[in-house]
């Protein structure tokens, strides 16, 4: 019987086991991973896809982690179903592991849209190392790609595969890329280094049908979008966005919206059972409301407050939102919150647009309150901003020179430096 | 009274040479300031790392770079493992995180690990920098 199980080691996983370890030193825990080596950082995939990292590099925790916080980690291994009348988890080959307290940390899988032609070789998912060492070995042999997506996973591919040598084109539904996170100025800024950088975009526009090699048709040899232009590739990366793992709890009481639904504490509707991560619809401080957000800061955050909650140390989750830190092409962009609202009837949007320099700050605010920012190139102080808003800060008397060049710690009242420990 | 010595320091401590003539004049690229001076007349105060008890950039750090050291309690960073994705910059309170010249990986206070007063410190000429260990 093991006091804690883990059910996936990536962030909220890793993120879990060290705060449980803070609060007891002792109760055994057991983390099922279908990873060999979960202990790396999913975002570097892409990195491990241009050369710039290896599995080395991208390891966020060392070899030892596991046997360092004594972990029974059961990694290669699938958790099949869960018994929560009788608090076990079953894994492929039947075994039983009997938990007290339980964290489903099973994260995302990518959405694949049925496309015709789509289970040709040559097409690809991109969001685990697995998936990037298979992509890996297919670029030397390959000249051209097409990704399908352009949200952080599809940007990030993109830019790996030209970094390769890869003539890349990037198709995407919306008529702007990045369009969840950033507004239309940013979003051309970011398209421009791409541009740049020799990939070809099409927006307003899908892959309806993926065509064969000429001579061997279950290869990859071609994608038609849906104005029926013909783009050749030998690659065709699907990168539209992940849903939940939620299938571990399918016919269970725990409820699920998208994802599975926790509290300020991590706790599902069942007692005892926890989840966090990309599995999770948690708080968002901004919304006012559950939401998923499959982030990798928030999933290491929620997995921590989970762990201190399984072993007793009750801890609340302030809550997440929306945020990105981007770096394409050596172009340093944040983007917060309600980075771009729809309507602007409830929203005050200052901006400062200094397209020679190339910086871009965009607030978005809701009565005097901070709710939304994007900054490109100028990003050093973003935090100061996000700390604002994290706190709720009437930024009323001073919202103007949040966006100015000369802002800083020295610009906020003084009472609001005293608050966070500045000066005397 | 802002003079910007610690900064001044900050990269000779940071430097190869550890001269300020060398680290000036000859050293490319100059090192970056792991502190910085804010200033907006007639307030100024210098802000480094403040190696929060509990960091939000070591949570949010996506590459595993950036730890909270158990026994000495230094934020620390590893260059060597930082991807530059700026998540931390992001979620620093105090804009403390900079971005190295490269222009690749972030920058930070280090303490100057291997001095017993930071180089900030011992040279603050109005003794307006000090350095206090705090329990959280």
């Amino acid at each position: 019987m093991s006091k804690y199980v883990i059910v996936g080691a990536s962030a909220a996983g890793i993120g879990a086991v060290e705060a449980i370890r803070e609060v007891d030193p002792v109760g055994a825990i057991t983390v099922i991973s279908e990873e060999l080596c979960p202990q790396y950082s999913r975002p570097m995939i892409s990195d491990f896809v241009s050369g710039k990292a290896s599995l080395e590099k991208m390891k966020c925790r060392d070899d030892r982690f596991w046997e360092k916080n004594e972990v029974q980690a059961l990694t290669g291994r699938t958790a099949v179903r869960l018994n929560l009348a009788d608090r076990y988890v079953e894994l492929d080959g039947g075994q039983r592991v009997d938990f007290e307290k339980l964290l489903l940390a099973t994260g995302g899988k990518p959405f694949i849209p049925k496309i015709e032609g789509g289970d040709k070789e040559g097409v690809f998912t991109f969001t685990k190392f697995s998936d990037a060492e298979r992509l890996a070995t297919r670029i030397e042999s390959a000249k051209r790609a097409v990704v399908i997506g352009a949200g952080l996973i599809g940007v990030s591919v993109a830019e790996a595969l030209a970094k390769r040598g890869l003539e890349v084109t990037i198709v995407e539904f919306k008529d702007k890329i990045l369009s969840l996170i950033l507004d239309p100025a940013a979003s051309e800024v970011v398209e421009s280094v791409i541009r740049k950088a020799g990939v070809t975009i099409f927006t307003s526009q899908t892959v309806h049908r993926i065509l064969g090699k000429p001579g061997d048709d279950g290869v990859v040899g071609g994608a038609v979008l849906t104005n029926g232009d013909q783009v050749s590739c030998d690659l065709v990366i699907i990168a539209i966005g992940v849903v939940p793992r939620v299938e571990l709890v399918a016919g269970t009481d725990v409820k699920t919206n998208r994802g599975i639904i926790v509290d300020r504490f991590m706790r599902t509707s069942v007692a005892d059972v926890y989840a966090s991560g990309d599995v999770a619809e948690a708080y968002d401080f901004i919304f006012n409301e559950n939401r998923l957000l499959a982030l990798w800061p928030l999933a290491m955050w929620e997995g921590r407050i989970a762990g201190y909650n399984m072993a007793g140390k009750k801890t609340d989750y302030p809550g997440g939102t929306s945020m990105s830190a981007l770096k394409y092409f050596d172009v340093p962009v944040i983007s917060v919150g309600i980075a771009n609202p729809k309507e602007d009837v409830a929203y005050e949007i200052l901006v400062k647009h200094d397209p020679e320099g190339g910086v871009y700050k965009k607030l978005v605010l809701r009565d005097d309150v901070v709710v939304g920012m994007i900054f490109v190139n100028d990003i050093e102080r973003a935090g100061i901003v996000f700390h604002l808003m994290k706190n709720c800060v009437n930024v009323k008397k001073f919202k103007q020179e949040l966006i100015s060049e000369n802002f800083s710690l020295a610009t906020l009242p003084s009472r609001l430096r005293k608050k966070m420990g500045l000066g005397s | 009274m802002g003079c910007g010595l610690c900064e001044v320091y900050c990269i000779v401590q940071h430097s190869k040479s550890k001269d300020v003539v060398k680290a000036y004049n000859r050293e490319q690229p100059r090192p970056i300031s792991r502190v910085r001076l804010e200033t907006n007349r007639p307030v100024s105060f210098a802000i480094q790392c403040r190696h929060c008890a509990d960091a939000p950039c070591v949570t949010a750090c996506l590459s595993g770079a950036m730890r909270k050291d158990e026994e000495t309690g230094l934020v620390t960073h590893d260059g060597e493992k930082c991807m530059g994705c700026w998540t931390c910059m992001m979620v620093c309170p105090y804009g403390a995180v900079k971005m190295d010249v490269s222009g690749k990986v972030i920058v930070k206070c280090d303490l100057c690990s291997g001095l017993d007063v930071p180089a900030c410190v011992a040279n603050c000429p109005n003794g307006a920098l000090v350095c206090n260990e705090v329990k959280p």
